[in-house]
This record gives structure tokens, sequence and C-alpha cells, in this order.
């Protein structure tokens, strides 16, 4: 991989088992894949409680043997699920972890107003929303100033708009800092809105990566038309070769889909294929490519399934 | 990193975990105000003589013969020393006699007379516990001879009309109650009830504390921090005995005032063997939670150390009473060690020179339960 860009040497450097990873300054990472596909094993490696089967990890240059409290300094941090002290307030919290990097009240204040937390600052982390407590998690991940942040499934179990609250302070954040960010993620809005570079996990290998539109290979401009048939008589052409287009089968009997590169010539050919041969269209829907096409080629499941 | 910006960050650390606990309103009221009514409501129990009331089957088995032999002893006394119920309802008492006692608490007795198979399921049901039979010229008593609330009221009656006469009522002058302060049974109570109390809330407050946050993730992510590991804990520790120590004393200045409890020894010995008590369940806590992140386990480990102790360190009555090969292993439970210690401050008078090995020893089960603690403790 290759995404470091010369002269900006990486951030954070991985090799292990079946991943290669190099993070340069400023980038944003996804690791998109389903539950289960090794993306917390990868934070934890990361966060430098897990170590590597083979391989190595390093960061700003540095293994994690021998370098913890430097590398602590360095890396922000924000898990699933944690839940902090109950009865302790907002602006409590913050302090207590800026104190842990010599930082002070006006450290926190900053932090308060860059996650939006103001008019919560006074109350306790037990009687903050779900969103609210991502934010304030957020907040600490990124007291420090951290190089390096890392953020496990940071939108999980969020409603719509408390999801787009969270992108919004991780766009601002980009645009206003060089952290470096790895985020996983199983939604893919979330790696395409966010992410510069996306890495798509299943089972503890990288099935694809690169930027989206590597990823979506957009310069081939390649469309896929969804159509939903009156009988399953088109499924006799999947796989055969008698069509002169690649028919691949949809979620039931009657869908499929075909891939198209040029819709003027093609779209008529292919509508024309059809009547041809007694296939009657009942519904059509032409769209751009997603990362889900991408994830379904890659292993004929849904990433959400 | 300097000494005092690692001072600052303990600090910090303290406050947060001392903010925790006091702002939960049921600290409030399990932390001081149970213990207090604990020692209110047992103190009370044992160290006021209440009223006693007796209940006592009188079998005549001379009523149908009656006329010719002269009336039992039993009977003459019935008649004429004691109070006849005016109410002739089935079940009620027939006679009434009381002992007034200042010092040992008045005794009522109530005789009901009844045949002999009635008094026996109400000797069974526990209703009575004594059965009189007005025999020829003298009385038999019929109860169960290990039942010592039987044996007492066998002696009371005894007392009061002998194997046949009647003796008058006698005098109690030979009885002298202790009631100096140090041995009464509160005095006994209040420092166990001090002593458990540290046991407990440094076990739960401290373990409880640990687990909980560990199942929370947030132990992990506090240790992803520069954060000393040492100091997390120190400062649970210190918090825990700062409430300890508040709690410890309100219970003492309750029992000042309601019962004129005192110190009889050295205060500064007894303050320096609260804090040895209060370090010895800290280092225990941290070590019993050192490993678990499930509450439910936590529960069980946590009873498994208390549990024991609680029953056989002679809180709320002597060790004494277990078997004799027991007692070395119970006296030198650090839950034993305490409490005796403590108590003997209090109540005898100890300073330095008799807690100083109690010291010693628990504060280096502190100390290495801590160390080994500290060693395996997981903290993601």
């Amino acid at each position: 991989m290759r995404s470091g860009m010369s002269g900006n040497p990486s951030r954070l450097s991985m090799r292990s088992g079946g991943i290669n990873l190099k993070i340069p300054k400023g980038q944003f990472v996804a690791l998109l894949g389903p539950n289960g596909a090794g993306k917390t094993t990868l934070v934890e490696m990361i966060e430098g409680i897990q170590k590597p089967d083979k391989g190595e990890i390093t960061i700003m240059g540095k293994k994690w043997k021998g370098n913890e409290d430097e590398l602590h300094n360095i890396i922000g941090l924000s898990l699933q699920e944690t839940r902090f002290i109950d009865k302790l307030r907002v602006s409590e919290t913050l302090l207590l972890f800026a104190g842990f990097f010599n930082l002070g009240k006006d450290r926190v204040n900053e932090i308060i107003k860059i996650v939006g937390l103001e008019e919560k600052r006074k109350s306790y982390v037990v009687n903050l929303s779900g969103g609210q407590r991502q934010r304030l998690a957020i907040g600490i991940a990124l007291i420090n100033y951290p190089a390096i942040l890392l953020l496990d499934e940071p939108t999980t179990g969020l409603d719509p708009n408390a999801r787009r609250e969270i992108w919004e302070i991780l766009r601002n954040l980009k645009e206003k800092s060089e952290t470096s960010m790895i985020l996983t993620t199983h939604y893919m809005e979330e790696a395409e809105n966010l992410c510069d570079y996306i890495v798509i996990m299943d089972s503890g290998v990288i099935l694809r990566e690169g930027t989206l539109s590597q990823l979506l290979e957009e310069e081939t401009n390649e469309k896929v038309v969804e159509f939903t048939a009156e009988n399953g008589l088109f499924n006799n052409y999947i796989h055969t070769g008698q069509s002169p287009f690649k028919i691949h089968p949809g979620e039931t009997k009657e869908k499929g889909f075909v891939k198209l590169k040029d819709f003027e010539t093609e779209l008529p050919a292919f509508m024309a294929f059809m009547k041809s041969n007694n296939i009657a269209l009942k519904h059509m829907e032409c769209r751009r490519k997603t990362l889900d096409d991408l994830f379904v080629s890659l292993t004929g499941r849904k990433i959400n399934e | 990193m300097s000494r005092l910006l690692r001072f600052s960050q303990l600090w910090q650390l303290i406050v947060a975990l001392f903010r925790e606990i006091i702002r939960e309103p049921g600290v409030l009221f399990w932390g001081i105000l149970f213990p207090i009514l604990m020692s209110l409501g047992l103190g009370l129990a044992f160290t006021k003589k209440a009223d006693v009331t007796r209940k006592v089957a009188v079998i005549n088995s001379r009523e149908i013969t009656s006329t010719v032999t002269p009336p039992g002893v039993v009977d003459e006394f019935l008649k004429k020393s004691c109070e006849r119920n005016s109410s002739q309802e089935k079940g009620s008492w027939q006679w009434k006699y009381v002992i007034i006692d200042e010092k040992l608490g008045n005794s009522i007795f109530l005789f009901y007379n009844m045949p002999w198979k009635e008094a026996m399921q109400l000797l069974k049901r526990g209703t009575i516990n004594v059965i009189l039979i007005d025999a020829d010229g003298s009385v038999e008593y019929h109860f169960d001879p290990m039942n010592p609330d039987a044996q007492l009221t066998y002696l009371k009656l005894g007392t009061l009309f002998g194997k046949g006469e009647l003796i008058s009522e006698h005098n109690n002058a030979e009885i002298k109650p202790l009631t100096v302060s140090g041995t009464r049974y509160i005095d006994f109570l209040v420092p166990g009830l001090i002593t458990m109390g540290v046991m407990m809330s440094s076990m739960w407050g401290i373990s409880y504390g640990i687990i909980e946050k560990r199942s929370k993730k947030l132990l992990r992510r506090l240790v992803a921090t520069p954060m000393k590991k040492s100091h997390f804990l120190i400062a649970l520790i210190t918090v825990r005995i700062a409430m300890n120590f508040i709690e410890s004393t309100v219970l003492f200045l309750f029992s000042l005032i309601a019962f004129k409890i005192t110190i009889q020894g050295d205060i500064s010995a007894l303050i320096v063997m609260f804090l040895a008590g209060n370090i010895a369940f800290s280092g225990i806590a941290v070590f019993v939670s050192s490993h678990t992140s499930n509450t439910e386990v936590g529960n069980g480990l946590i009873n498994f150390v208390v549990f024991p102790m609680m029953i056989l360190s002679g809180i709320f009555f002597s060790y004494q009473n277990f078997p004799e090969w027991s007692l070395p292993v119970i006296k030198n439970l650090p839950l034993t060690m305490l409490t005796d210690g403590i108590r003997s401050i209090f109540n005898e008078g100890a300073g330095y020179h008799e807690v100083a090995l109690p010291i010693i020893i628990l504060l280096s089960v502190g100390a290495l339960f801590f160390t080994a603690g500290l060693k395996i403790f997981k903290w993601h």
C-alpha cells in the first residue's frame, strides 16, 4: 500500500498477518467490515493491549514495548461502549483526563466547544443521551491533541442525527488539525463520508483497500442497473454465456442486476435483449456503484447482514 | 515528570472518586445512618431491661378429689398472692403475678389453668415453657432442661414457692448489676460495629468499585492515558479510608451521646490501629478484585471473604463459645485481630504496647495482598 505520500513519513505502520497498513499525517482511515471482521482486535493491537501474532506496529516510528508512556501521550482513544463515572459532571470528567496530560481548564473549555457540549457541561454523565456520551468520549480522546486518534465504532447504535453530529465534529477536526485517524465502522456511509482511505476487512484479513474512487473503480464509470422482472425467466441467462450481458442474481428470484459502462448504447441493447427473450420488466433503477456492491461482490453477502 | 504534577494527578483522581461516592444518596443511608440504627437497635435491645412475660400452665390434678385434702401450694399461692383475671374468655390467663425488679427487669407471670393435653400442645408451640402440677404437698415442674428460658422460669418460680412451701419474695440486694462503661454489651458491640464497617466498606467499596469500572471498560480507558496505574488504586483506597473514618467517627459520636461509651486507652493508638485495619482490608480488596470483570463473580468473591469473618470474628457475640480447636484460627483472622485490638483500647485501656503486634501484622497483610494484587491486576 502505498497511500503514504513520499516525504510524509507514516504516523502509524503495521504489519501483521494479512495486514499491512501505513497511515500518514492527517489521513483518515476507515476499517470497514461486519461484526467479527477483526476490527476490534486490530484496534487493540494499535492500542497496545494485544500483541500481533507476528509482524509489528510502530507509531511515530516507535514500538509499544518500552515506549508506553510516550505513546500514551500521543494517542487519543474512544472505545466501544466505554462508560465514565456516572455521577461526575461533563466538565469534571474532562478535567480528570486533562490532568493526566498536565492540561487544565482551558483545554477542557476548548474541548467542550469542539464537541458541542456547552449546555451539558454541568450535567452528570449518567444523564447524557447516547449521542452526548459518545461526543464526550470523543472529546476525551481529543483532549491531548493526539497525533493518532483511534475511534472504535463511534456511531454504532446512535440515531441518524446524533451520527451526523459526530461526523461534523470529525470533519472539523480534519480541517483544523493534523491528527491522523483510524475509525472502525460497519456503516458504509461513515467510511465514504469521512475517510480518505478505506480498508475493507472480513474474518481477520484485508479484502480491498484504497481511496473511495479507487475502490469503486470510478475511472471505469461503471453503473448498476437493478431490475425486477415479472417471471424468473432471466435466471436462465445467469452464468450461461448465452447473454451478451453479465446478469447477477438479486435478493429474490425476480430481481437481478447488470453493470453497464456506457448507458447510451448498452442500456437500449439490454432492454432489447430482455424484450426479445420475453422477460417483462416491472421495475428498473440505475445508480452508481457503492461500497455495499463491492462488499457483496467480494464476500457474497451484505455488510450488515 | 515533576513530583508536583504527579501529586496533582493523584489529587484529581481522589477528588473525582470522592465525588462519585458522596453524590450517591444511598451512601448517606447505608454508610452513616444504618450503622447508627444498628447500634441503637442492638444497644437498646441488650442494655435496657424490658419486662419479661412468662406464661405457665397449671394443672390441678387434685381438683376432682379436693375437699378433704388441704389446698396445694400452688393453689394457695395463686389464690392469695395473684391477681385474678376478671375476663373469663377462653384462652386468657387466670392469674397474674408480677415481680417488680429494677435491676433485672420486671417478670410478669401469667398462669393458665388447663388439662395436660392442652398444656403439652402449647408447650410444643412455644407459647408456654413450663407446666406446673400441684401434686400432693409438692410442686412438679415439667419443662425441657435444654431450654435456658424454661430453666430461668423454673428458677424464678422456685423462688416463689420452693418445693412446696410458699417462700416470701426474696430480696436481691446481693445482685450488683455491672453498668460501669466498659463492661456493658454496648461497649462490646460498638467497637465491633466499627471494625465490621471498616471491613464491609473496604471490601465492597474498593472491590466492587474496581470490578464495576473494569466491566465498564473505564479501567482500560484510564490506562490508555499516561496515568500512573498505582495512582488509581491509591486514590481509590484513600477515598475509602476517608469515608470509613467519617462513618466510624459518626458512629462513635452517636454512641458517646446515646450510651456514654468511652475510650479508656490511647486514642492515638486507636487511630493507628484503625488505619492499619483499613490498609489490611484495602489490600485484600485489591487482591480480590484483581481479575474479574463480572460483577456476579465479584459478589461471590467478596462474600467468600467477608462472610466467614463476620460470623467468626466475634462482632456481635464473643467467639469464645466456638470450639477450642478453632480459636487459634479465629483469633488470627484480620477482622478478629482488628476487633480485639480496637476493643481492648476502648474497654481495657490498652495502648501501643498491647496492640503493636496486631498493627504490624495488619499492615503486612495489607501490603502483601496489595502488592500481589497489583502484580496480577487486569486493567482490560
